[in-house]
């Protein structure tokens, strides 16, 4: 098991560093140059020139990723002369627009996205998996055909149209709930949950009706297992049969699914946040692209990659877990 | 009184091209203490009339009688049903590998059927547990209930099936195809470990099988089904000695014998099983049978086996003549 | 957003015929219902000169007196100013007809994410074989890559990709990009389906035949992928229009003037409480397309594998 794990981690890393390289690759080769920001405007070239040396960008480009990776690690400053800033571990880069390190307004945006997957992950699971199940257990009804239906409807609705429908009905013409806006967990409890609902319901319809296709072919698939019938056969109630016997089988997918969906909305819900105008990592993104802000970019491409390696790495040790097979091969 | 009495079963299926019936008028008893191997080609209704006894059937529609040491299964509530699968029969199917669930280890799966009839504590199922796991002649039981059934081989999966069917001390054991999808060698070790449990705990076992072998090998009594009914029944060796329904003959002249001639041909029933969804009239073995007669009412009427009868009967119009 | 695909799953028996498999499409009723949602915008789109025609509004004319410049700029008249002239009401603003940037804005869509399919379901079928059939390190090599690709955050690498690429023409650029991450997905179900039909005995027997490699590949095993092929392609097809507006609505699809429906709802954010015709229209087109060709879609991997589905 221990070996296993570190197998695991060891790929982890790996996968990041390839990640990281071919971002930095890609990053490398545009034309947006941090150190034309830097000096603002009437700029010479002789001054670029200088910031270049001093920003380490005349370095060798393997140079310049070694030190990139040196400072993730243990913190490193960037440039030399007037314009050497420290940027402490882990350092993802300085924004010099913001004149703040990356990792700084990574972690000043987190909480934001943190609170929006995480609340809409809970409903989706919650309504994707008993829409799903209790369609399978009545396959062929009216109830299935029905919830079928309201999954193909939902799973084509995007998620900027379905935010705007929700504004204008609940916001503007019921006036049920506020415009959302981000209010701190820790601050106010029940604000933060009344500003987050409607991101969270629109988020996860999307998700819910995809997770109820899934795992309603996953558990229509598990019942029909040879084991299923054993389980019958002992005499076990039909709640265990499908619980005991047969969610444990039809949640793998599932599982693995999530993961991976987590991960990437960890990286930022571009596109809700993009709709209710919240403060969150894909927000950061989407300015920072707005503003050529190179570093930022990088880092949060950086940090997307990372939570999708991470939770992939999470669900492939919840298997060796849950699945003896996996642990033994 | 028998164990299992079964009169005039029916099990009909709905599909979309209309009524399948699986099983049309079968009839048999067994006793404790015997073995009754139900022969048949796949789709004769031997391993839906099995599923019908344990009450197993969701989509089907079950007609006629099983009483089960005198307890009517047929119609009864779903639950009360239920309380008994595991307790008074319990059954063994065939492929060990796909029955057994992947994902917990074999000495859960045995307990926990324990612990729900006789609403034992995790400590005492256990302990029966091994016990059955050691009872099939698995070693070191305690340190295996942990394992996995990927962790054993295929003779010792179907052990740990028999003994989970084991674990509640029921008296009817149904073995579905059991030693089908293994290995040649391990087959016999399975066989004599059912009749040895048989012995020592007076089971009354139904054999469901295809392989003619089986039946020489373990059964007392043996009952030849053709698409959906019974078609001979009687002792095992006295039906192998001199089997009396034309199919019944048919399906021995398909097997090699040790002690015959090593030159005498094998012959193949010509033609092949009738679909259920609408079967011939007349006796359905009828359109391949070699031996039908034209003044017979083959063609015409169904012979149904005598009931009751003899200890040695089938369902043909031949004896019908002789008689 | 999770671009997996369920189904297609096991390897089929040999190419199934596709005039039967049309049939059984057809047979679908929700098929028939998406395949002529499909047929309406494909028209709109092959039709947007003439309908502008016929109306007399091109998308980029600027209508500024139905618009009360005095309210800061929203349509005159009831639900978006619909009228005899602007069926579908006009933009605010600028008072360009919306009928006719709908209409246009389909070709958008429906270009790219058709190319997008085309050009990843090309690269994800070629290398998914190679990997497949020839094993060893070409696999690994595809293999890694595939894998490398797919834990990629894509949304934020398409979103930076596309905004610092060389620009020019938008349409080929977003169509690259939305295939560079949508290749391995094909190539993943291609090179599992190549792995077990090479172990199949007519492969083995063209093999064994001394038959060219390229020639078993092209002629024993291509034909047996055609099946799950076609069926990823009809689902990711849905997956791509909804792509194409994501980025659209973000800001960096095809730029203006020319029209797209995930630009036109990035337009109507700043109009929702006033003027919700104006997001509800492209919206609902975008949604009507998106659910016809993941009817299609279904019905499709129904009628290919009829295991799955109710």
């Amino acid at each position: 098991m221990a070996g296993f794990a570190l197998r695991r981690v060891a790929g982890l890393v790996l996968v990041l560093l390839t990640v990281c390289a071919a971002t930095f690759a890609i990053f490398y080769l545009l034309p947006s140059d941090p150190a034309l920001q830097a000096c603002g405007k009437s700029c010479t070239t002789e001054r670029i020139a200088e910031l270049h040396r001093q920003m380490g960008l005349d370095k060798p480009v393997w140079q310049q990723f070694a030190d990139y990776l040196g400072g993730i690690v243990g913190g490193r400053t960037i440039g030399t002369g007037d314009l050497a800033v420290r940027c402490g571990f882990p350092c993802f880069g300085f924004s010099y627009q913001a004149d703040r390190p990356v990792w700084d307004l990574m972690v000043d945006r987190l909480p934001t996205t943190a609170s929006i997957a995480a609340g809409a992950a809970v409903l989706w699971l919650v309504i994707g998996l008993s829409v799903g199940i209790g369609s399978a257990l009545r396959k062929g009804s009216g109830l299935d055909r029905s919830l079928m239906a309201a999954t193909l409807t939902a799973a084509s609705l995007p998620v900027f149209f379905t935010g705007l429908m929700a504004l204008y009905l609940v916001v503007q013409v019921a006036g049920l709930l506020p415009f959302p806006t981000y209010v701190d967990f820790g601050d106010d409890p029940l604000g933060w949950a009344r500003n987050l609902i409607l991101p969270w319901i629109v988020l996860a319809l999307l998700y819910a009706a995809m997770y109820a296709r899934l795992s309603r072919s996953s558990m229509i698939e598990t019942l029909s297992e040879p084991y299923i019938r054993t389980a019958r056969a002992k005499g076990l109630p039909e709640r265990v049969v499908v619980i005991k016997h047969g969610l444990r089988s039809a949640l793998t997918p599932i599982v693995t699914v999530f993961g991976m969906d987590l991960g990437t909305l960890l990286g930022g819900a571009i596109i809700t946040e993009s709709v209710f105008g919240l403060p969150g990592i894909g927000q950061l993104t989407i300015d920072a692209i707005n503003k050529s802000d190179q570093p930022v970019v990088m880092g949060v491409a950086l940090l997307a990659a990372f939570f999708i390696t991470l939770f992939t790495v999470l669900v492939d040790l919840l298997y060796a877990v849950v699945d003896p097979r996996v642990r033994v091969s | 009184m028998s164990l299992l009495e079964v009169r005039d079963l029916r099990v009909t299926f709905t599909t979309g091209r209309g009524a399948l019936r699986a099983v049309d008028g079968l009839s048999f008893t067994l006793d404790r203490g015997r073995t009754l191997s139900i022969v048949g080609e796949s789709g004769s209704g031997k391993s839906v009339s099995s599923l019908a006894i344990m009450g197993l059937h969701r989509d089907a529609a079950v007609e006629g009688s099983i009483e089960v040491d005198g307890v009517q299964v047929v119609g009864a509530p779903a639950d009360q049903v239920r309380r008994m699968r595991g307790r008074r029969m319990a059954m063994v199917f065939q492929d060990p590998l796909s029955s057994l669930h992947p994902a917990y280890a074999v000495g859960e799966q045995i307990a926990e059927a324990y612990r729900l009839h006789f609403g034992a504590g995790r400590r005492a199922a256990r302990l029966r547990a091994a016990e059955v796991l050691g009872e099939v002649g698995i070693p070191d039981p305690k340190r295996r209930l942990a394992e996995y059934p990927h962790q054993f081989s295929g003779g010792m999966r179907q052990r740990v099936m028999i003994a989970m069917a084991l674990a509640c001390e029921p008296e009817l054991l149904i073995a579905d195809e059991p030693t089908t999808a293994l290995d040649v060698t391990v087959q016999a070790q399975i066989l004599e470990l059912i009749a040895r449990v048989q012995q020592d705990h007076g089971l009354a076992v139904l054999m469901i099988t295809h392989d003619l072998g089986v039946v020489a090998r373990a059964a007392d009594e043996v009952l030849i089904m053709y698409a959906g009914a019974a078609v001979e029944h009687g002792p095992a060796l006295t039906v192998f000695a001199e089997p009396r329904h034309p199919y019944t003959r048919g399906l021995l002249n398909c097997l090699p014998r040790l002690d015959g001639d090593a030159e005498a041909a094998l012959i193949p029933i010509p033609g092949n099983p009738p679909s259920l969804l609408s079967p011939p009239d007349g006796c359905r073995f009828h359109p391949r049978c070699a031996e039908r007669q034209e003044r017979l009412p083959c063609a015409v009427s169904r012979p149904l086996l005598p009931q009751p009868g003899p200890a040695h009967r089938a369902a043909c119009h031949l004896l019908e003549e002789t008689r | 957003m999770t671009t997996t695909i369920a189904g297609a799953a096991e390897p089929t028996a040999p190419a199934a015929p596709f005039r039967a498999l049309a049939a059984r499409v057809w047979a679908d009723r929700a098929a028939r219902v998406g395949l002529a949602i499909v047929a309406l915008f494909v028209l709109l789109a092959v039709f947007a000169p003439l309908i502008s025609m016929l109306t007399g509004n091109g998308p980029n004319e600027f209508n500024e007196d139905l618009i009360d410049k005095s309210l800061g700029g929203p349509p005159i008249g009831v639900l978006g100013g619909i009228s005899a002239d602007h069926w579908l009401g006009v933009e605010p603003v600028n008072g360009r007809d919306v009928l006719a940037r709908v209409t246009y804005g389909a070709r958008v869509s429906l270009v790219i994410s058709l190319l997008a399919t085309g050009v990843s379901v090309v690269i994800g079928t070629v290398l998914g074989m190679a990997a497949g059939y020839f094993g060893g390190w070409v696999d690994a090599a595809i293999s890694r890559t595939m894998d490398l690709v797919l834990s990629f955050p894509q949304l934020i690498f398409m979103i930076a990709l596309v905004s610092v690429l060389p620009g020019g023409d938008r349409t080929l650029l977003l169509v690259l990009v939305i295939s560079f991450f949508g290749w391995p997905y094909v190539g993943r179900i291609v090179r599992g389906q190549t792995l077990s039909l090479r172990r199949r005995e007519f492969v083995e027997a063209a093999r064994a035949g001394g038959q060219h490699r390229m020639r078993i590949l092209v002629r024993e095993i291509l034909p047996n992928l055609l099946a799950p092929i076609l069926v990823y392609a009809a689902l990711s097809i849905p997956v791509n229009i909804g792509t194409e507006a994501a980025l659209s609505f973000l800001g960096i699809g095809v730029q203006p003037p020319t029209p797209s429906w995930g630009q036109m709802l990035q337009k109507a954010m700043a109009w929702y409480q006033i003027d919700p015709m104006f997001f509800l229209i492209p919206g609902t087109c975008l949604f009507l397309t998106v659910l016809a060709f993941t009817l299609l879609g279904d019905a499709l991997r129904d009628a290919v594998d009829p295991k799955e589905g109710a």
